[in-house]
């Protein structure tokens, strides 16, 4: 075994750094996205809006059974076809793997989003809703003011578990080569051939970041219970 | 639209038989990489649940470190890490290992400890949801710690947690495809390899998503079948006879601990 040269990390890290920002800035995206359309596809399901909600019942149902990797891979063929077709002249519009990482990660985060926060609407006490009506309160201000904010935070442990996943899962835009994290540790591994010092750093920056926002996540749930729970 | 599939490629075969092939690969990863994360998943969440406080500690750690870093960077770290850091023969004669195999390897320990993380936690909440009448029944009746986790704890908590353990079986069969990474042809990596070759993308993309979709329906329906057979009776959905709080009550969220995370 050649002796460990972590010093090399160090001449490495604004490029590793830049790569984390990318990482974050994709889940600060995904997160977003996801969520606020997420909430949208529960929403269409749970009020079981004809033919729109089968729909959205398969697109989850998919994005659930199928890797992550092969979403990537489709988005990638798939995005600019479709892009060329609204844009009304047919052709495909060339977008890029950075544009298909966003895309893709908001679209497919939201059907792990929904399926979240479908199952909290189904667990909202029936007594809400029928106290929402005796104040004769409006079906937009119900949802927004009374049942999303108590799904919210019903869920809000279980979302952020799922976005800490998700931080992980941007690595794999590696598949498109692109710069995160691990694509920076990769094509600098490339170039000085130092791949076991890089990939034990990334290995021990994803740790860091993914057990600290962990035990976040286990102090908030503590602190935020909604009593009687 | 299918058509293509069936016309010959350069080496002879069709390109069905590819993907024939990496749909192996995908199965053969997955079924022997669940039962490594089966064994070791449950020693390990027995483990988070012990008295001794190292044994516990030491399960934690493990947890916290396989659950904690991208399946993908644990891939590169079997593959491309471990032979450099351990002594140089042993190392060289990882590298040496022929192709498929090289791969197939490193990427199943990789999916099997993974994996096994997750279900470690689930059989912590699954033991942690038992009734506590049940550790002390077993003790009036003189058995040992061992004999109470082999013939009392484990059965019923692994009988619990079926459910919840049916989203870490689509998990591991989702993520054979980070394998490709490292050069496995499985079902993904045919499925690019016979579009770059025909420009049929949307074929062969198509018909790897139908084989996940198939293996999907296979795993839950499966996993429902067992959950049927061996459920504890008066424990069905809704009607939870052990503790409003164990983890089969899916439905209800509020008790979803982070073992509900739903695996991609």
């Amino acid at each position: 075994m050649n002796s460990l040269d972590f010093s090399i990390v160090l001449q490495a890290w604004p490029y590793l750094w830049s790569g984390l920002l990318f990482s974050l800035a994709l889940t600060a995206v995904a997160f977003v996205v996801g969520l606020v359309l997420g909430t949208c596809l529960a929403l269409v399901q749970h009020f079981e809006v004809p033919v729109l909600g089968k729909l959205v019942r398969g697109y989850v149902a998919l994005m659930r059974s199928i890797p992550l990797i092969l979403v990537l891979f489709w988005f990638f063929f798939l995005v600019p076809i479709v892009l060329g077709h609204l844009s009304g002249n047919g052709r495909p519009v060339p977008i890029g793997a950075t544009w298909t990482a966003f895309i893709t990660f908001g679209l497919f985060e939201a059907a792990y989003y929904s399926e979240i926060i479908r199952v909290g609407l189904r667990a909202v006490n029936k007594g809400q809703f029928e106290a929402c009506q005796a104040l004769a309160l409006s079906t937009f201000d119900t949802y927004r003011s009374v049942i999303l904010p108590q799904v919210l935070r019903v869920a809000s442990p279980i979302i952020l578990s799922q976005t800490i996943i998700l931080f992980q899962d941007t690595s794999l835009v590696y598949v498109l080569s692109l710069t995160d994290l691990l694509g920076a540790a990769s094509k600098l591994a490339q170039l000085n051939g130092r791949l076991v010092e890089m990939y034990l750093v990334i290995a021990v920056v994803y740790l860091a970041i993914s057990s600290a926002a962990s035990q976040c996540v286990a102090s908030l749930r503590k602190r935020y219970a909604i009593a009687g729970r | 639209m299918f058509a293509v599939l069936l016309e010959q490629t350069a080496d002879g075969q069709r390109y069905i038989d590819w993907l024939v092939s990496g749909l192996g690969w995908t199965l053969a990863l997955a079924f022997f990489g669940w039962w490594i994360a089966f064994a070791v998943g449950v020693i390990v969440g027995i483990g988070r649940t012990v008295q001794n406080r190292a044994v516990a500690a030491l399960a934690r750690l493990y947890v916290e470190i396989f659950r904690n870093i991208p399946v993908l960077v644990q891939m590169f770290l079997w593959y491309f890490v471990l032979p450099e850091i351990l002594p140089v023969a042993l190392g060289n004669a990882i590298k040496q290992i022929p192709p498929p195999w090289g791969s197939f390897f490193p990427a199943l320990v990789c999916l099997g400890l993974y994996t096994a993380a997750r279900i470690a936690e689930q059989v912590r909440a699954g033991i942690e949801a038992l009734p506590k009448g049940q550790v002390e029944a077993a003790s009036a009746l003189g058995l040992s710690g061992y004999l109470t986790y082999r013939h009392v704890i484990v059965p019923q908590a692994l009988r619990l947690i079926i459910p919840s353990l049916t989203s870490e079986v689509m998990g591991i069969y989702k993520n054979t495809s980070v394998a490709l990474t490292i050069g496995l042809m499985e079902l993904t990596a045919q499925a690019r390899q016979i579009s770059e070759a025909t420009f049929q993308t949307f074929t062969a993309f198509g018909a790897a998503t139908l084989v996940y979709l198939a293996l999907a329906l296979i795993a839950y329906q499966g996993m429902a079948l067992i959950d049927r057979a061996v459920r504890i009776p008066g424990t069905g959905r809704g009607e939870d006879a052990v503790k409003p709080a164990t983890p089969r009550a899916t439905e209800q969220i509020g008790d979803l601990p982070d073992a509900m995370e739903v695996v991609k």
